[in-house]
């Protein structure tokens, strides 16, 4: 749809790119050796939810079609290791059995949602999702209803933030490589070619339906591990996080760093976490920061930061 | 688990009615403007909000109705003038914007009332219930339920016998032809998005009375709407009224059989429907 921009591949745009990309590991690689242990969890927090945005991108940019489900895929995955973890079991299990939830709730939506596209799937994605909330705040004897469940996820080498914002850095870093390898892959590419025209993949012989179905539930795959991330992050959970301002946030992380760029997500979740924080220093209002940013960027550059970026140096030459 | 009685029965119905008053607007909109307007439910519940304030300072249920629907319908002005214009066109753009905006209202009606629940007042010969088929049943319900017919017969007729109803029908088909013949389509738009909100403050102002105000029934609403306007069809209001009844019926099901999962009871029919006829069981392709 009319969010993304295509993608080129010329010379020093390229070096630039790469220049950057290093810039950012490299800043993510070593600002906790120097920041205060508050600030270390801020941007541990910012890597899982990149990895999120990354999975609405998949979506919302190189496959055309927005969702607004993700925050609740993300958090089926949270609630069942937090569950796990509070049942005594071990938290790989719970890690493992927590990503299969949100793969399978992303099958079923997918199944669902892939008969539409435009608006009406942003709808029904956003109606499939309150499912989800809906039942979390109602299915009070396993959910725990408003007040959540707490447990122990995190495994005892992890324990300290150092650590495992390490052990995240590292889980998020292979995650990107193997997103960057997907929507790269002839896979992915067929994904572009169903966002700019629907009708010409099929004349070609796409399945298309299969192809959105895949992208569906792989898009969900990766929410999923991040919401796992997340329930070791945060020990808790409760219908907040599987809510929409969850898979809003997580669609406006994207749409912020640039869809169809997937790095931007790096940078929508840094500006998102980073102001969210900043805000809640002075006043409680995020929700209304976070309605008039969405506001401004629907307005102002929908293309994103990186998509701004990008229009800026294709207009100079 | 237990069966279903009359006055459930009842209940779902005048559900229904209020959803349809609500999602008729909501459809209104989406037909002809094809923007989705995502701030629908926080349109609701400053309706409700200003429903509430009018009638508890002038002691009239009329004149909190009417505060209502003209202080929402301003509202949708405002919305549509000053920010919706820039984004025309833009159809994902559009309802991500009314999406913001609906997280603002939302923020601010929770600034201005709280966390507390308001219930609009209403008059006295509301108040109270009738007896009949044996049964007891509140008057007010009874009333939301005839306003919803009301309000029906009222869009039905507005869209079906008068000039500006026959300019918004022949805008859902085809705009540009509308612009072609000399008509200024920009202010049936306009329009239309105003009453499209009056129909959501109207909603606001009457669930008000009977489901109260809170800060989060905009979402639940909003949701409700959407079910009805998926299952209904896009900008068809005989759509809208056979969806809001097929919802408020599904949600007196769910909640008296199975309250845990009330949700499903309601989307799963809906996601089924849509997956046989994905514009829904009275929309027509764009």
């Amino acid at each position: 749809m009319s969010l993304s921009s295509p993608a080129s591949t010329d010379g020093p745009k390229v070096t630039l790119a790469r220049v950057a990309i290093t810039i950012g590991a490299l800043a993510f690689a070593l600002l906790p050796l120097v920041v205060p242990i508050y600030q270390v969890s801020i941007l541990t927090e910012i890597l899982i939810f990149a990895v999120l945005a990354m999975a609405v991108d998949v979506l919302a940019g190189y496959t055309g079609r927005t969702p607004l489900c993700h925050g609740a895929i993300f958090g089926v995955a949270t609630y069942v290791v937090v569950y796990w973890s509070q049942m005594g079991g071990s938290p790989y299990v719970g890690v493992l059995l927590g990503v299969m939830a949100a793969t399978l709730v992303a099958a079923i939506f997918g199944l669902l949602a892939i008969r539409t596209s435009g608006v009406y799937f942003l709808l029904l994605t956003l109606a499939l999702g309150m499912i989800v909330w809906g039942v979390c705040l109602r299915w009070t004897s396993v959910t725990g209803g408003e007040n959540g469940l707490r447990g122990t996820v995190r495994p005892e080498a992890l324990a300290g933030h150092l650590p495992f914002y390490y052990a995240v850095f590292a889980v998020v870093g292979l995650i990107t490589i193997v997103m960057w390898r997907f929507v790269r892959s002839p896979f992915g590419l067929t994904l572009r070619g169903i966002r700019d025209s629907e009708s010409r993949m099929r004349a070609l012989g796409y399945d298309v339906s299969l192809h959105l179905f895949l992208a569906f539930t792989i898009s969900g795959f990766f929410a999923g591990l991040a919401g796992a991330l997340y329930a070791m992050f945060n020990d808790f959970v409760s219908p907040s996080t599987v809510a929409l301002s969850q898979s809003v946030e997580g669609l406006l992380m994207a749409i912020t760093g640039g869809v169809g760029t997937l790095f931007g997500a790096f940078i929508g979740a840094a500006a998102i976490i980073g102001l969210e924080n900043l805000v809640s220093l002075y006043t409680e209002r995020w929700q209304s920061v976070l309605g008039l940013m969405f506001i401004a960027i629907m307005i102002f550059a929908p293309e994103g930061v990186i998509g701004r970026v990008r229009d800026l140096l294709t207009r100079r030459r | 688990m237990s069966g279903l009685n009359t006055f459930q029965l009842l209940n779902g119905l005048t559900f229904a009615a209020l959803l349809f008053i609500v999602a008729s607007g909501f459809t209104l909109i989406f037909g002809l403007l094809r923007i989705v307007n995502l701030a629908h439910g926080a349109l609701y519940l400053l309706g409700g909000y200003a429903g509430y304030v009018a009638a508890s300072t002038t002691g009239s249920f009329l004149v909190g109705i009417l505060a209502a629907m003209a202080c929402v319908a301003l509202a949708g002005l405002a919305l549509d003038q000053g920010l919706l214009r820039f984004v025309r066109g833009y159809e994902l753009r559009q309802v991500l914007l009314t999406l913001g905006v609906a997280f603002v209202l939302n923020d601010m009606t929770l600034v201005i009332f709280g966390g507390d629940t308001y219930t609009v007042p209403t008059p006295d010969f509301l108040r109270g219930a009738v007896r009949f088929w044996g049964l007891f049943y509140p008057k007010y319900r009874l009333f939301v339920l005839a306003l919803g017919v009301v309000v029906f017969i009222a869009l039905w007729l507005l869209l079906n016998k008068t000039r500006l109803g026959a300019l918004i029908r022949a805008g859902v088909d085809d705009p540009e032809m509308i612009a072609a013949m000399g008509i200024n389509i920009r202010r049936v738009f306009l329009l239309t998005f105003m009453l499209g909100a009056a129909l959501a403050g109207l909603g606001g102002a009457v669930g008000g009375a009977f489901l109260t105000l809170y800060p989060s029934a905009d979402a639940e609403i909003l949701v409700f709407s959407l079910a009805v306007v998926i299952i209904g069809g896009r900008g068809s209001l005989v759509g809208a009224a056979v969806g809001a009844l097929i919802v408020g019926l599904l949600n007196t099901v769910g909640q008296v059989m199975f309250p845990e999962f009330a949700y499903f009871v309601i989307f799963g029919p809906m996601a089924a429907i849509l997956a046989f006829c994905p514009l829904g069981l009275f929309g027509r392709a764009a």
